[in-house]
């Protein structure tokens, strides 16, 4: 069976010269929801760009369900890569919460009522369907985060790249997008500091720290591990204990 | 201006006022091009021929009528031509050849009728633009603009201004209660190198954000097009309609230039 993502060997040096990668290897089944852990200046921004093309040209290769990442794929492969970024802002360009939806299928080439149906469908996946016509703008933060979701929905990905899903939410919008994500029948890769939210979604963890995957396995396993928490300045919410959270 | 549903306050949509009439439907496009025609013939009527000028006036009015604009709209937006209407003030009192005296004061008669010509024609463009921003809203004016082949690249940064002008407006207002929440006040001159080190790192924050605008946008797939996301279609009645207007003017100006001979 091929994998949703394969990452074998990939090291990448910066233009300026500084090496964020050093071999990253990486295997996610389909179905599968992954938390990418680890400190600030690990890394984890630099592997999401490489997953679909926007930096390239290290050492190593990535595979999105059996197509290799490079310029020749590059359109299906960002079809099949959608990456929801940290900032609503950032991700929503377009004029209204439709137009900025039907952006990414329009690129591939979707039209017409296949395109409406797109649209739609992706809204009520976020529970967002009567702000359609509605300008970003005029939605509050965690509407605005469902619906940078939602522009990456619809164009029916592969898997599901979150960069800080819970970043900024107040806590009933962070539950609200966490029932929105656990309801998604689609393989996820969530980078977060967020460790709670990462248990919560994810059973599956690995840490990058200087470049490098450390650790890969259970969630909970991981953050039971005070020895591998500490040494990649990963820390629990003071009260928090894993145990205590029913599986 | 309250109004029967409003949609909202971007940059774009102030100027709209939302009403379903004959003029609002037309396509943009459509509009944009009646207008600018109707203001060519307003430019090239002869400035002697007074009477032309009422006329264009009450076409206006009229087209005003129809989309259900009241003056209570238009009148406060044209203030905007305030900073024109005192240079076409200022002509009268500068010039040479024939002069007449007003209430003991010496004008130019040459100035006067520039004078004149400039506030008509100024005001008449001025009311046009008004006309077609009440009644368009910035977002259909720019699709609008595409289908008059209006290059993709301008249109995509205008589209862009609108959608961040407030986020940037947001930034800008954070660092103003920043600055002040650390005792600044502007005052004077003294306190310039402040606001242009703001301006600054504005600029370099809003660049900053064009570069991920712009990986976000290659992650969904964009090539340098923005997809065609409204399907349109425009109809000889809708152009027929709009040429009303400008096809109208175009008979006064030919009239006023016979006469004019």
């Amino acid at each position: 069976m091929t994998s949703t993502l394969k990452i074998s060997g990939l090291a990448y040096a910066y233009p300026d010269g500084y090496q964020a990668l050093f071999g990253v290897d990486l295997d996610i089944q389909r179905g599968e929801r992954v938390a990418l852990l680890g400190p600030n200046g690990a890394g984890k921004t630099t592997l999401v760009l490489h997953l679909n093309g926007i930096l390239a040209g290290g050492v190593g290769s990535v595979e999105v369900a059996g197509l290799t990442v490079e310029k020749e794929n590059f359109q299906e492969i960002r079809r099949r890569v959608g990456i929801v970024f940290q900032d609503p802002d950032d991700q929503l360009f377009m004029p209204t919460v439709h137009d900025d939806i039907a952006f990414g299928p329009a690129n591939m080439g979707v039209t017409g009522d296949e395109l409406e149906a797109r649209v739609s469908e992706a809204l009520d996946l976020v529970g967002m369907a009567e702000f359609s016509d509605r300008p970003p703008h005029h939605l509050s933060f965690g509407q605005r985060r469902r619906v940078a979701v939602a522009t990456v929905l619809a164009m029916r990905p592969e898997i599901l790249v979150l960069d800080e899903p819970s970043s900024n939410l107040d806590p009933a919008s962070r539950r609200e997008l966490a029932d929105i994500l656990r309801g998604l029948d689609i393989t996820m890769l969530m980078v977060t500091h967020d460790l709670p939210y990462a248990l919560e979604l994810c059973p599956r963890a690995v840490i990058l720290s200087g470049g490098v995957i450390v650790a890969d396995g259970v969630t909970r396993d991981i953050m039971m591990d005070d020895v591998l928490m500490k040494e990649n300045r990963l820390e629990l919410p003071y009260g928090f204990d894993p145990r205590n959270v029913p599986a | 201006m309250p109004s029967p549903h409003q949609h909202g306050h971007d940059a774009g949509e102030r100027l709209f006022v939302h009403r379903h009439t004959r003029i609002h439907s037309l396509p943009a496009e459509v509009k944009v091009v009646a207008m600018v025609a109707f203001i060519f013939t307003v430019i090239a009527t002869p400035i002697e021929q007074f009477w032309a000028f009422g006329v264009y006036a009450l076409m206006l009015i009229a087209v005003a009528a129809v989309a259900r604009i009241p003056a209570t709209v238009i009148l406060p937006r044209m203030l905007v031509e305030v900073p024109f209407v005192l240079f076409a003030l200022l002509m009268p009192f500068f010039g040479t050849g024939a002069t007449v005296n007003v209430f003991g004061v010496t004008l130019y008669q040459a100035g006067l009728l520039a004078g004149w010509g400039i506030l008509i024609k100024g005001t008449l463009g001025v009311v046009c633009s008004i006309l077609l921003a009440a009644t368009t809203p910035a977002r259909d004016l720019l699709l609008g603009l595409e289908r008059l082949k209006v290059p993709q690249l301008i249109v995509q940064i205008t589209s862009f201004m609108l959608r961040y002008t407030h986020v940037v407006g947001d930034e800008m207002n954070r660092m103003r209660v920043a600055r002040e929440s650390r005792g600044f006040h502007a005052t004077g001159i003294g306190s310039w190198p402040v606001i242009a080190r703001s301006a600054g790192a504005l600029f370099i924050r809003s660049y900053e954000r064009g570069e991920r605008v712009h990986l976000a946008m290659l992650s969904r797939g964009y090539t340098g097009r923005l997809p065609e996301l409204t399907p349109y279609t425009t109809t000889s009645a809708d152009w027929t309609t709009a040429m009303v207007l400008p096809a109208a003017g175009l008979l006064i100006a030919l009239t006023a230039w016979w006469i004019q001979k």
